[in-house]
This record gives structure tokens, C-alpha cells and sequence, in this order.
């Protein structure tokens, strides 16, 4: 009983960690990689005692000046509404990462564990339902806030998450029909199926369509840049822009957050998860017959550090993304949304299906 | 503007052009920093100066903090002509005459205070001043005060300072205004 639910804890401690601390070093990533994209440095001056860390500092600066500020709240602002906003962005982008896997089974104590938070087998719909849920926060914070514009953001913030929604939906369908199952850890598990025994099943390889298609709507659900017309600070400044101090940085934090669920439903979906190429539960099994054995333990780790490794990759290129392209404008982004990636997705699962109807594999 | 050809309007291929540039800035940044970092030399990963620690040169012709000229004995070489003082645009300088001991020199000042705050750094002083006692050489621009009354320099922190190096750089330190003292 105290084992099992250590073992409870322990997969849920990893994930809320791996989530909010990779969260904090984003904010750092971020300023570092665009710095060195544009050929600057990028901040590099908060120190503690002269050590200045290549700027790892700044994150903590940051927090402890968003802490420091004055909490200001409009006097006309619907006061509940007002100040659960933020919590509640921020809460439905932290769950939101519970039903992605980063391992496959572990023996503990005589226990089989899955390596993921919470193992559920509806995990594909359970994501796309916290992501959702996530921009009620920014709906709440846009109309609690009493300012027209923020009201704007908020309607904006809607309108582009339902647009992305959809075509994520459809996206992701591709996926679930091959693999017959909506649970994170089956479809990750049949990506280690080898086509010809060498080419791996990686969703990139199976629907690179739906790839393309996945991670584009997924940058509109996170609302940022080049989809960050909510925001669009030269406009209308945004569903956030009556917040200050921590409120405001919750909003940053969601931001983060959600860059770092969709890095890792990517990955789940299109990147193999956990898979390593010929490496199976008891170590490398390479196509040409040779082979390293490896102990449970070592595998599990190299699992867990090829999650992690993906998941940097993909965040990578989000920040690649975020960092190249101008934001669309609010029309062209819901043309993008409406009269491109969804009739694609659709156009995506009929071709699957007719693909599958013919390989006869279900 | 031309309407968008069709490999435009597709849009993926123009993206993925676009990203490649950044990457590939990236990597040679990346790249460049990681040998300096190993103490190789090279080209910089950046092309910005990190400026109050690096300071390009400025020219010498530069319009900077004023300064008075002093004579020999330390005195300061301005007569009080006013000159200055009347064809400032700003009405930033202000001026209270003496007499000079010395029976030569006519008159000397008493006060010679120069409001920054209102100063528009035009050089017409400078232009105007027939002893070449007011110079805008020392090189000084990052100058700041918390209050108004904090910009106004006075003659004695203005005979203080020394004209510019050759690079431009300045000579003297920053004169720190009463309120940011202490």
C-alpha cells in the first residue's frame, strides 16, 4: 500500500518537476536562443556574487520582480473572475502533460510501473480537453478585466483556439487509426514496430501530412507568435493587458507550459516518445543481427533521456519558429486555420484510411 | 506590392527557407561562441557591443558634456560676456558676473550654472564664447540625475573637467549630481 502510493507520487513528482522546471529554463532559452539567432548575446548581466552564469540568473530575477510588483486589479473588474483567470490558464497547462509517457514499464518492487503520470486510455482526448479548458483562463481574463481591449484579446484567444482545435483534431486522427488506441503509452509502444525490420514507425513516417499539420495548429493553440493575434502586443496588447506583477507572469508560465505539452505530444505522437531505434525491453537489437544487452534499469534511463532529448528538439524548433516568423493577421490566421489545415487533416484521414483498407493491416 | 505567386501562397516552402536562414545563424553563432568559450580565436558569435564595458570610438567633432577652460592659475578662462548665456536657445545657461582682480581680465564668474535638463546640446556656446572658455569636448553622455534641480551643473563641477582622449574616450569621471551623492 505505502509502495504503491510512493510509486504514485513519484511518477507524478517527476512530471510536475520536469514540467515547471524545464518551464522556468524556457523563459531562459527563449532569450538565449533568439539572442543567438539575431547574432546579439542576449541578457547575460544578473549575478549572484559575480557569477553571472551566461544568464541562467534571469528567470530568477524575473520571478522575483514579478513577486515584488504591485498587484494591481481595474476597479470596475469582475473581482472573482479577476483573480481565478490566471489560475485557471496556468492549472489546465500543467495537467495537461499527466497522460504523456516519458518510459516505458518499469519493475519496482515487484511491480510492472508505467512511466508516465497517469496512465489513461482516452490520454490523446484527455491533452486536447486540458488544452482546451486552458483558454477559459484567457476568455476569463479578457472579459473580467473591463477594458474593451483585453475584451478583444479574449474573443480573439477563443475564436483561434477553436480554429487550431479542430485542425489538431482531425490532425491527430491519422495517428489513432493506425494505431487502433487513444492511450499515449499504446501509440508510443507501436511506434517501435519496424517496417522491412529497419525503418522505424515513427508518426513522422507513417503521416508526415499530419505532422506538418499537427505542429502548425499546435503553435496557434499555444497562442504564440506567428499565431499570437490574442496578444499582439502592437494592437491590442491583449487579454492580459489589465495584469501585473505574478497574475501577469502566470500567463508567461501558461505560455511556457503549453509550449512544453505540445513539445511532448509531438514527440508522443510523431517522434517515437521514448523510443530509441532497435533498442527493446532487454537492450539494442540492430537489424543486422548484431546486438548489446543492457540491464532493465539502463534502458529505462536511456528511454526517459531520449523523451527528454526529443522533447528539447522540438522546443527548439518552436522557438525557431517563434523567433522567424512575423504574426499573421487576425483573418489570415483563421483562413490558415479554417480553409487550410482542417480540409488537409480531413484529406489526411481519408487517405489513411483508404492506405490502411489496402495494406489490410486492421 | 506583387500579388503572391502560387509557391508563395503555399506558404510551407517559403517558411521552411526562412527557417533555415535563423538555423543556420544560429549554428554558426553557436558554433563561433563554443571556440571562444574554448579559448580558440575567431570570429565573434555576435555583433553587438556590449556597451558600458565596450564603446566604439566617438568622433571628435561629438557634442558631449560641457566644460569650462581653466587658465594657468586654475581660474576659469570665461569673462561673463554673456555671450553664451544670450544666444543659448534653451535659456539653460545662467551667468552672474564679478569683478576680476586682476585689472587685465575684466570681469569673472561668479556663477556659471548650466541646466542639462533644458540644454539641447546645439554648440552655439561653444561657437559664440570669444575666449574659448566653453567646450562640449569631455566625452561625458551618460550623465543622470533623480530630480530636475539635480541637472543643473554648476561652475565648479564644470571647471573640474578634462577634455576627451584621442579615441574619445573621456577623461574625467562623471560628475555626480547632489542628490545621487552619498
Amino acid at each position: 500500500m505505502l509502495i504503491d502510493l510512493g510509486i504514485a507520487f513519484g511518477r507524478v513528482a517527476f512530471v510536475m518537476l520536469f514540467v515547471l522546471n524545464v518551464a522556468a529554463l524556457l523563459g531562459w532559452v527563449e532569450r538565449k536562443q533568439s539572442a543567438i539567432m539575431q547574432d546579439r548575446i542576449g541578457a547575460n548581466r544578473a549575478s549572484i556574487f559575480g557569477i553571472t552564469a551566461l544568464g541562467l540568473f534571469h528567470p530568477l530575477a524575473d520571478t522575483l520582480k514579478m513577486l515584488s510588483k504591485e498587484d494591481f486589479r481595474p476597479a470596475r473588474a469582475d473581482r472573482l473572475l479577476f483573480e481565478l483567470a490566471p489560475a485557471v490558464s496556468v492549472f489546465f497547462a500543467l495537467v495537461a502533460f499527466a497522460s504523456i509517457p516519458f518510459g516505458d514499464t518499469l519493475q519496482v518492487a515487484g511491480r510492472v510501473v508505467p512511466l508516465q503520470a497517469v496512465t489513461l486510455n482516452v490520454g490523446v482526448l484527455y491533452v486536447f480537453a486540458m488544452l482546451s479548458l486552458g483558454v477559459y483562463g484567457v476568455m476569463m481574463a479578457g472579459w473580467s478585466s473591463a477594458n474593451n481591449f483585453a475584451l478583444l484579446g479574449g474573443q480573439r484567444a477563443a475564436a483561434l483556439m477553436i480554429s487550431a482545435e479542430i485542425a489538431i483534431g482531425a490532425s491527430i486522427m491519422g495517428v489513432v487509426m493506425i494505431h487502433g488506441s487513444l492511450n499515449l503509452m499504446d501509440i508510443v509502444r507501436g511506434q517501435g514496430h519496424l517496417f522491412w525490420g529497419w525503418l522505424p514507425a515513427w508518426g513522422i513516417i507513417t503521416q508526415p501530412l499530419a505532422f506538418i499539420l499537427f505542429v502548425t495548429a499546435g503553435i496557434a493553440a499555444t497562442k504564440r507568435i506567428p499565431f499570437d493575434t490574442p496578444e499582439g502586443e502592437s494592437e491590442i496588447i491583449g487579454y492580459f493587458v489589465e495584469y501585473s506583477g505574478m497574475k501577469f507572469g502566470m500567463f508567461l508560465m501558461t505560455d511556457m507550459v503549453e509550449t512544453i505539452v505540445l513539445a511532448g505530444l509531438s514527440t508522443s505522437l510523431f517522434l517515437g516518445g521514448w523510443q530509441i531505434p532497435y533498442l527493446v525491453a532487454d537492450g539494442f537489437k540492430f537489424p543486422w543481427g548484431a546486438g548489446i544487452a543492457l540491464a532493465p534499469w539502463l534502458v529505462a534511463l536511456l528511454q526517459i533521456g531520449a523523451f527528454v532529448g526529443k522533447v528539447g528538439v522540438v522546443i527548439f524548433f518552436l522557438m525557431l519558429v517563434r523567433w522567424t516568423l512575423p504574426r499573421f493577421r487576425y483573418d489570415q490566421a483563421m483562413r490558415l486555420g479554417w480553409l487550410g489545415l482542417f480540409p488537409l487533416a480531413i484529406a489526411n484521414i481519408v487517405l489513411t484510411g483508404l492506405v490502411l483498407a489496402a495494406w489490410g493491416a486492421r | 506590392m506583387s500579388p503572391m505567386n502560387l509557391r508563395q501562397r503555399f506558404y510551407l516552402v517559403e517558411v521552411l527557407t526562412g527557417l533555415g536562414l535563423t538555423a543556420a545563424h544560429f549554428f554558426r553563432n553557436m558554433g563561433r561562441h563554443t571556440a571562444r568559450a574554448f579559448g580558440r580565436k575567431g570570429a565573434s558569435g555576435a555583433v553587438t557591443i556590449q556597451y558600458p564595458e565596450e564603446r566604439r570610438a566617438y568622433s571628435p567633432r561629438l557634442r558631449s558634456l560641457h566644460r569650462l577652460v581653466r587658465r594657468d592659475d586654475g581660474s576659469p578662462r570665461c569673462v561673463a560676456c554673456m555671450m553664451c548665456e544670450t544666444v543659448c536657445p534653451a535659456h539653460c545657461i545662467y551667468i552672474v558676473a564679478d569683478e576680476h582682480p586682476n585689472p587685465e581680465i575684466e570681469k569673472v564668474p561668479r556663477r556659471f550654472d548650466i541646466d542639462l535638463g533644458k540644454c539641447v546640446f546645439c554648440g552655439y556656446c561653444v561657437e559664440a564664447c570669444p575666449e574659448d572658455a566653453i567646450r562640449m569636448d569631455t566625452g561625458i553622455l551618460e550623465f543622470s540625475s533623480y530630480s530636475r534641480g539635480g541637472m543643473i551643473y554648476s561652475k565648479e563641477m564644470l571647471l573640474s573637467l578634462e577634455p576627451a582622449d584621442a579615441s574619445g574616450r573621456p577623461r574625467s569621471p562623471i560628475p555626480l549630481p547632489a542628490d545621487r551623492r552619498g
